[in-house]
């Protein structure tokens, strides 16, 4: 077991430095530069703070939608495989709520503040 | 650079004496940009240089080659599409490398600027319905006088997104739905081909107080179905924040469509929406791309890598477009 502060609690404090302390006093292309650094730590934080369950729930939804275990990757290249091979489509129940639940999970940690998210977030 | 563009302006721009502020603004190691005044006893000429560096000749597969660009810049400008006007399109006693020199416009490229800043407001509404008519203007251009360029249909598009995304050799339920969908649409080769800009959206247009006022990045051009220049300028990515106007966040379809028309050509809506899906998997897919160049490129850069990370807003976006939630599925 690692020690505390957790990763989260680190990228998360380097972030505020960032953004408190360093960014102010930046300008032109080293001030887009630093913000694009601050946007990455900010989605490594929450990537580390979202994932595990996000992931988890993901594999319980493919092992039962097709029928078989692997790893999320494994799984998630099975169910691209039967819908290149038109097994499955988006008639297919379960298929639309699964890749809706999927991309809505890595939105919340890609882009939050994106409009189309936002947008779907108020529908659930 | 500054030397070498002064003893090549004076080559071919009566009275100049020299030039000045050269900068470059941007380019990766392939392809640069920059911007110069040439001086002139009546005053400073603002202009660009695109080039490729010399030994950097040969164009990526699909990309039309600057040589190609300077001709369809001219064509444009003479047909009264908003362009820049080309001054030289370099030549080897140059030794600029290959590529060409135009000049500069005035205006606004970021679109955060141009969908929020009170100088820009004026225009926003009128732009839906403007680009309709820019893009009426390039589709009516005579093939004939065009170099040569590639053919495509929705069919080699379709293709080429399967191969690009197959390549990266990760698995995205979402782009699969997204290509069995475009198979089962794909509405056949255009009864009507013409010059098809290719990247028609925010970023390459030049936008001031009054309006477009140059379109720029003719890299992508080819000849095929017009109506995909509008399905791309639809595509959800180029809307910043503005999603519910379709024209790059300035305004609806009806208004890009008015615009079109009156100019005397014709909008089937349905494969307007077939290439809006067509233009969001290929986005995507862009994003995807980003993700290997920076993890493959010398540049590793954390843009490019961020910019990998985008690829989940256009699946979010191919949900809504083939999937919209209050639909069957979630009926019950």
């Amino acid at each position: 077991m690692q020690d505390e502060p957790t990763p989260e609690e680190l990228t998360r404090a380097v972030a505020d430095f960032l953004r408190r302390d360093l960014a102010p006093g930046m300008t032109g292309h080293d001030a887009f530069r630093l913000r694009v650094a601050i946007n990455a730590l900010d989605l490594v934080t929450r990537q580390l703070e979202l994932s595990a369950r996000s992931d988890a729930a993901e594999v319980e939804r493919l092992s039962h939608l097709l029928g078989v275990q692997g790893s999320l990757g494994e799984l998630n290249g099975v169910l691209a495989g039967r819908i290149a091979a038109g097994e499955v489509d988006l008639q297919t129940p379960g298929i639309a709520e699964h890749v809706w639940q999927t991309t809505m999970d890595k939105l919340a940690v890609d882009q939050p503040n994106y409009a189309s998210y936002q947008r779907e977030r108020k529908k659930s | 650079m500054q030397a070498l563009l002064a003893r090549s302006a004076a080559t071919w721009f009566l009275g100049a004496t020299g030039v000045t502020n050269a900068v470059r603004l941007s380019g990766g190691a392939s392809q640069e940009t920059w911007s110069f005044d040439i001086i002139h006893p009546d005053g400073p000429i603002g202009a660009i240089l695109r080039r490729a560096p010399t030994g950097y000749g040969a164009a990526p597969e699909r990309a039309a080659g600057l040589n190609t660009e300077a001709v369809l810049m001219q064509r444009a400008y003479a047909a009264g599409v908003p362009s820049p006007r080309v001054l030289h399109v370099l030549q080897p006693q140059d030794g600029l490398g290959t590529g060409f020199i135009m000049q500069r416009v005035e205006g606004e490229t970021i679109p955060r600027k141009i969908l929020r800043d009170q100088q820009f407001a004026e225009a926003r509404p009128k732009l839906a319905r403007q680009i309709g008519t820019i893009l009426a203007g390039i589709h009516g251009l005579a093939l004939t006088d065009l170099p040569e360029l590639r053919t495509m249909t929705p069919a080699r598009e379709i293709a080429e997104l399967e191969r690009d995304y197959r390549s990266f050799d990760w698995p995205r339920p979402v782009f699969e739905l997204a290509l069995r969908w475009l198979r089962d649409h794909d509405p056949g080769a255009s009864a009507e081909v013409t010059l098809v800009h290719g990247d028609f959206r925010h970023g390459n247009l030049i936008i001031g107080p009054d309006g477009v006022r140059a379109v720029l990045d003719w890299e992508l051009a080819h000849v095929g179905d017009p109506l995909e220049d509008l399905g791309w300028v639809c595509v959800n990515s180029w809307r910043f924040g503005e999603i519910d106007k379709p024209v790059g966040g300035f305004g609806s379809r009806e208004e890009l469509f008015a615009g079109y028309e009156r100019a005397g050509r014709h909008v089937n809506a349905d494969r307007v929406h077939f290439w809006e899906v067509m233009g969001t998997l290929r986005w995507g897919v862009m994003c995807c791309g980003m993700m290997a160049r920076f993890r493959t490129g010398p540049e590793h850069s954390i843009e490019r890598a961020m910019i990998g990370r985008r690829a989940s807003e256009t699946e979010i976006d191919l949900l809504r477009l083939l999937a919209p939630r209050g639909g069957r599925w979630d009926a019950g």
